[in-house]
C-alpha cells in the first residue's frame, strides 16, 4: 500500500484504469490513514465515510463505463474556505461552525466533475488569516516533520494532509503566500496561479483583489494535472479571465536549457536564515547544471510590499466579512440587548483575535480622512510593485528566491507578535499584490531536518514556464518524494 | 424679510429590468417574502456579484435622454453599513465615478420654463425591507427587493419652490416611463424622491443648512412636505435657532416633517472601489446601439408636433407630458389625419381630459381608444355631424356604446340618426315651416331686431332635432328673409 500513498496522481490514473485499485478501495485507504492519524495532526476538520464512498463508487462505475477522465476515482481533501454542498464550511471559524454550504464553490464542481473523491475538509487559519494556522478556532495543525512546529498557513492543513499522505493531493487558497510558504514548511508543490485564472466563486473572500485557488500536491506533474482541471474562465465571477484553455502540463518534459532565472537582489539580503539559504543556493547550483543561467533583477519597491498588503487585505477583509453579521447565517450570541449589541456580541464572539485585529486595522484605514494616506497609498505601491516585476521579466523567463525566511517555526514563538508573523509572508506577497503567478517546491532540509521551498514566480500567465522549471528540478532530485518518519 | 428656498432633489428610479443588478433572481414586484433572493441576494459565504448589462443600458438610455455625458469608465464602490436588511454589510453603488454626468430637465411651472441641472445618475443596488409589525417584538427580512437595480439621480440646488420641485419630480417621472426604464409605480416604490431643503434671505450668496426629507413617495406629499418644512426653517431662525443639517420624514397624517438623525450620528461609509467587479467601460458603439434604440424623446416630439401640427407650445408640451397622453395623440392623428392635428389636440385636452379628471384616470385607462376618438373628429371634419352632436356621440363612446370598434362613432351615429341634413331642399322645407309658425319673430327681425333672427336659426335646428347644418340654416334663412 506504501506505493499508493506516496504514488504521483498519473500513477494512480493508471493504478485505476487497470483495475488494480478501485477508487472505493483507495478512497478507504486514505479514510483509515486520516482514522489512524489525524488526531495527532487536527488537519481534517469535517469528514464523512458514506459520502466520500458514494462518491468513490460514482467514480468506479464511471471508470467501468469508460467516461472517466484522468482525475477519475483519485481522491482529495478541499480547504475548508471552499463551498462544498451538504458539507460543513467553516473557515476555521466559530463564525460558521455550523454552516452546511447548500452549493459547490466553482473550484469544487470542477474537481467534482473531473470525477475526484473528496476526503474532507481541511483545517486553516481563520478566514484565511495566519500563517501558521494557529489562528484557527478548531485548533492548530501540527507539522507532521516535527508535531511541535507549525504546518505554516493558512493553508496548513491541506499541506500537513499531503506530507503525512493522508490525501494525495488538495486546494489551497493563496492571498499573501497561503499556498506556498505551508507548502516550504511542509515540503511539498503548491502553486497560486495568476489571479483571475482560477474562479474564486463560493470561496470564502478574504481580500478578493489578492485571493486565488490553487493545487497542493507532492510534485509539479500532479499540480499540473490538478490545474488543468481548477482553471477557466467562470461566468460567475467577474474577475475570472476570458482565456482559451491551456494544458498546463505541455512543457513538462521539455529541457531547461536557456531558461533564464531572475534572482531579485532584495530576496537575498539578510532577511533570510542560512539554512534556508544553503538549500536555495544549491537548488539554484542544480538549476545551472540542468541548462539554465541566472541573472541578478531588482524589484526596488519589493521592501514596501508587506506594509501594502497589510493595508490592502485588511481593508477588503473588514467589507468582506461584514456579512457575517449573526442576522441570516452563522454565529449568533445567546444573549444580546438591541441590535447593535447582537451585532458586537455576535462577531465579538464569532471572531477570534487574528481576524477582529484585522477588521479594525482595515476599518481604520478606510475610515474618512484616513483612505487617501493608507488604501490608495497602498494602491500605487501595489502598481510601482506590479511595474517592478514587469521590468525583471525583461531580462529573466523566471524569478526564483526563498518561498518563506525560515523553516517551520515551533508553536507559540511568533503568535504572540503579529508584526514577526506577517513577516513569514515576506518572499510571497509581492506575487499577490502583482497578480503573478507562483509556486514553491521542496529543496532541502535546513535546521532540525525541516524542509525548506524554493519559489518560483512566473510572469503573468507563465504557469506552465514554472511548472516546467519544477517539474524538470523534480526530475534531477528526490526531495519531493521525501516523507516524513513515524507517518507510515 | 422675504425668504428664497432651495431645493434639491435625489431620486431612485426602479430599474425595469428583469432580473437583479448583480444576480440572476426576478425583480417583480409583490411575491411572497424572500422568494426571489438566491445565495448572491442573502450573501452567502463566497458568491460574487455579477453586472447586469441591462441596467447599464437603462443607465445609457437616461443619460442620452437628459443629454448627460457617458462616463467611458465608471466604478463601483462598496458603501459599508451594518442593516438587517443589507445582507453583504455593504451597498455595491458607484461613488467617486457615476455612469451618468451632468445634463438636464427642461421643466415648466405654468407658463414659466426652467432647466433644472443633472449633478450626476449613478446605478446602485436596493437594500430589503425590514418588516417591524406583526412579529411580536421582533423584525422580519424580506430580501425580495434586496439587489433591485436603482438609478439613483441627483440634480443642483437648481429649484425655488416646492411647485418647481414637483414640476421636475412629475418631469422626471414621465420621462422615465417614456424610454422605458422604469414603471414609475410610486405606491410600489419604484419611484422614490428625497428632497434637500434650505431657506436663505433673498440676496444672501451662501445656501443655508439644509435638511434632507427622505422618501417621498407621491407628489401630492412631496408639496406638502417641503412647504411645511420650508415654513418651520424659516421659524427657526426667526426665532433665533440655527437650522442643523438632519435626515426627516415626512408624516402625512401630521403634515409635519421629524427628524430621524442628526449629522452627528452620520455613518462613516468607508466607501472603497468593489474589488470583485471589474470598472464599467462604456465605448462609443455601445452608447451608440442604445441610443439607436431610443423613442423620441418628449423634448423633440414637442418640436415636432409643434411644426407639424401647428399646436402651441403649451399644447404640444401638455401632449407630451407622458408618454400614454404622446402615445395616444400620435394613434389618433395618425387615423385622422395630420390636417386634424389640431382639432384632435383640442378634442384631447378639452372633452376627453375633462372626462378622465372627473374619473381620476390615466389616458392609458380611457375607454374611449385613440382610434375612436380619431373617428368622431373625422365625422366632424367631414360635416357628417356638428361639433354640438359630436358632443351626443362622445357621450355614447364614453359609455362604451358603438359596439367598441374603431368606426364605433359612425355606429352610433347611424343608430342614433345623427347625421347632418345637408340637402338644401329639406332644410328650405324645415325653413318655410319654421317662417311659416313663427310670424312675431319674422316680424320683430324685419323691425330690426337682430335677436329674433338667432331665435328663427335655433326653431329650424330644434325641427332637425340639431341636425341641420347651422351654416347651410343661417345662410338659407338670411336669403328667405332679405329675398
Amino acid at each position: 500500500m506504501s506505493d499508493l500513498i506516496n504514488a504521483s496522481l498519473r500513477e494512480l490514473s493508471t493504478a485505476l484504469a487497470a483495475k488494480k485499485v478501485s477508487a472505493a478501495e483507495l478512497a478507504a485507504l486514505f479514510l483509515d490513514r486520516i482514522d489512524r492519524l489525524n488526531p495527532g495532526l487536527n488537519a481534517f476538520i469535517a469528514l464523512d465515510r458514506d459520502k466520500t464512498l458514494a462518491q468513490a463508487k460514482a467514480a468506479d462505475a464511471a471508470l467501468a463505463a469508460g467516461s472517466g477522465g484522468p482525475l477519475t476515482g483519485i481522491p482529495l481533501a478541499h480547504k475548508d474556505i471552499f463551498c462544498t454542498k451538504g458539507w460543513r464550511t467553516s473557515c476555521g471559524s466559530r463564525m460558521l461552525e455550523n454552516f452546511i454550504a447548500p452549493y459547490d464553490a466553482c473550484v469544487v464542481e470542477k474537481l467534482n466533475a473531473a470525477g475526484m473523491v473528496t476526503l474532507g475538509k481541511l483545517n486553516m487559519d481563520e478566514f484565511a488569516m495566519g500563517s501558521s494556522n494557529e489562528t484557527s478556532y478548531f485548533g492548530p495543525v501540527k507539522n507532521p516533520w516535527d508535531p511541535t512546529r507549525v504546518p505554516g498557513g493558512s493553508s496548513g492543513g491541506s499541506a500537513a494532509t499531503i506530507a503525512a499522505r493522508l490525501a494525495p493531493a488538495a486546494t489551497g487558497t493563496d492571498t499573501g503566500g497561503s499556498i506556498r510558504q505551508p507548502a516550504a514548511l511542509c515540503g511539498l508543490t503548491g502553486l497560486k496561479p495568476t489571479y483571475g485564472v482560477v474562479s474564486r466563486y463560493g470561496m470564502i473572500a478574504f481580500a478578493s483583489s489578492l485571493d486565488q485557488a490553487g493545487p497542493m500536491a507532492k510534485s509539479a506533474e500532479d499540480c499540473a494535472l490538478l490545474l488543468n482541471t481548477m482553471a477557466g474562465f467562470d461566468t460567475r465571477d467577474s474577475t475570472s479571465l476570458e482565456r482559451a484553455a491551456e494544458d498546463y502540463a505541455r512543457d513538462l518534459e521539455k529541457p531547461l536549457q536557456g531558461l533564464r532565472i531572475g534572482l531579485p537582489t532584495e530576496f537575498f539580503g539578510d532577511g533570510m536564515d542560512a539554512d534556508v539559504r544553503a538549500a536555495v543556493e544549491t537548488a539554484l547550483a542544480e538549476y545551472r547544471k540542468l541548462g539554465a543561467t541566472t541573472v541578478e533583477v531588482t524589484l526596488p519597491n519589493s521592501g514596501l510590499s508587506v506594509p501594502a498588503y497589510y493595508v490592502i487585505a485588511p481593508a477588503e477583509a473588514s467589507s468582506n466579512l461584514s456579512r457575517f453579521d449573526g442576522v441570516r447565517y452563522g454565529y449568533r450570541a445567546p444573549d444580546y440587548g438591541d441590535l447593535n449589541d447582537m451585532y458586537s456580541k455576535s462577531r465579538a464572539q464569532g471572531f477570534g483575535a487574528e481576524v477582529k485585529r484585522r477588521i479594525l486595522i482595515g476599518t481604520y484605514v478606510l475610515s474618512h480622512g484616513y483612505y487617501d494616506a493608507y488604501y490608495l497609498k497602498a494602491q500605487k505601491i501595489r502598481r510601482l510593485i506590479a511595474a517592478d516585476f514587469q521590468k525583471a521579466f525583461e531580462s529573466c523567463d523566471v524569478i526564483m528566491g526563498p518561498t518563506s525566511p525560515s523553516v517551520a517555526f515551533a508553536f507559540g514563538t511568533k503568535s504572540a507578535d503579529p508584526v514577526q508573523m506577517y513577516l513569514s509572508d515576506i518572499y510571497t506577497i509581492s506575487t499577490n499584490l502583482a497578480g503573478l503567478p507562483g509556486m514553491s517546491l521542496p529543496c532541502g532540509f535546513g535546521a532540525n531536518h525541516m524542509p525548506v521551498g524554493l519559489q518560483i514566480i512566473g510572469s503573468w500567465f507563465g504557469e506552465a514556464k514554472m511548472l516546467q522549471a519544477a517539474h524538470q528540478y523534480q526530475k534531477a532530485t528526490d526531495w519531493h518524494t521525501q516523507m516524513p518518519g513515524g507517518m507510515q | 424679510m422675504n425668504w428664497e428656498v432651495v431645493i434639491g432633489l435625489e431620486t431612485h428610479a426602479q430599474l425595469q429590468t428583469k432580473s437583479k443588478i448583480f444576480s440572476g433572481s426576478s425583480i417583480a414586484f409583490g411575491a411572497e417574502p424572500n422568494v426571489q433572493a438566491n445565495a448572491i441576494d442573502i450573501a452567502l459565504p463566497g458568491v460574487l456579484p455579477v453586472l447586469n448589462r441591462e441596467a447599464v443600458v437603462c443607465a445609457i438610455k437616461f443619460g442620452l435622454a437628459v443629454g448627460a455625458s457617458i462616463a467611458p469608465r465608471s466604478v463601483f464602490a462598496r458603501k459599508n453599513y451594518f442593516y438587517p436588511d443589507l445582507p453583504k454589510g455593504y451597498q455595491i453603488s458607484q461613488f467617486e465615478i457615476p455612469v451618468v454626468q451632468g445634463g438636464g430637465l427642461a421643466i415648466r411651472v405654468g407658463e414659466q420654463e426652467k432647466f433644472v441641472h443633472l449633478t450626476r445618475a449613478h446605478l446602485e443596488e436596493d437594500a430589503g425591507k425590514s418588516l417591524h409589525e406583526d412579529f411580536h417584538g421582533k423584525s422580519g427580512i424580506d430580501l425580495n427587493r434586496a439587489g433591485t437595480p436603482l438609478l439613483e439621480i441627483v440634480t443642483e440646488p437648481d429649484m425655488r419652490s416646492s411647485l418647481e420641485a414637483v414640476a421636475y419630480a412629475r418631469a422626471l417621472h414621465a420621462l422615465v416611463q417614456w424610454i422605458g426604464i422604469c414603471d414609475g409605480n410610486m405606491q410600489e416604490g419604484s419611484f422614490r424622491c428625497d428632497a434637500n431643503v434650505s431657506v436663505r434671505p433673498l440676496g444672501q450668496k451662501e445656501f443655508g443648512t439644509r435638511r434632507e426629507i427622505k422618501n417621498l413617495n407621491s407628489f401630492r406629499f412631496m408639496q406638502q412636505a417641503i412647504d411645511y418644512e420650508v415654513q418651520w426653517q424659516i421659524n427657526e431662525i426667526t426665532e433665533g435657532r440655527a437650522i442643523r443639517q438632519a435626515t426627516v420624514l415626512f408624516d402625512p397624517d401630521t403634515g409635519e416633517t421629524r427628524a430621524m438623525r442628526s449629522k452627528e450620528d452620520a455613518h462613516d461609509y468607508r466607501y472603497f472601489p468593489d474589488p470583485d467587479l471589474l470598472p464599467l467601460e462604456i465605448g462609443a458603439d455601445w452608447i451608440a446601439e442604445v441610443n439607436a434604440g431610443l423613442p423620441e424623446l418628449p423634448q423633440v416630439m414637442q418640436a415636432r408636433f409643434q411644426a407639424e401640427y401647428e399646436l402651441s407650445a403649451y399644447d404640444a408640451a401638455i401632449l407630451t407630458a407622458s408618454r400614454a397622453m404622446a402615445d395616444y395623440y400620435v394613434a389618433a392623428v395618425a387615423i385622422a389625419g395630420a390636417a386634424n392635428g389640431k382639432a384632435v389636440a383640442n378634442w384631447i385636452m378639452g372633452e376627453l381630459a375633462a372626462r378622465l379628471n372627473r374619473n381620476d384616470m390615466e389616458v392609458a385607462a380611457s375607454p374611449i381608444s385613440a382610434a375612436q376618438l380619431a373617428g368622431l373628429i373625422q365625422r366632424i371634419a367631414d360635416h357628417t355631424i356638428s361639433n354640438n352632436i359630436a358632443k351626443i356621440v362622445f357621450e355614447a363612446l364614453w359609455n362604451g356604446e358603438g359596439g367598441g370598434q374603431a368606426n364605433a362613432a359612425d355606429e352610433i351615429i347611424e343608430k342614433q340618426g345623427l347625421k347632418q341634413i345637408t340637402d338644401t331642399g329639406a332644410i328650405e322645407k324645415i325653413i318655410d315651416e319654421v317662417l311659416a309658425t313663427n310670424q312675431k319673430s319674422v316680424d320683430e327681425f324685419r323691425a330690426g331686431k337682430e335677436k329674433a333672427f338667432n331665435a328663427l336659426v335655433g326653431q329650424a335646428m330644434k325641427a332637425t332635432r340639431g341636425k341641420a347644418n347651422p351654416q347651410q340654416v343661417n345662410d338659407l334663412l338670411k336669403k328667405k328673409l332679405g329675398g
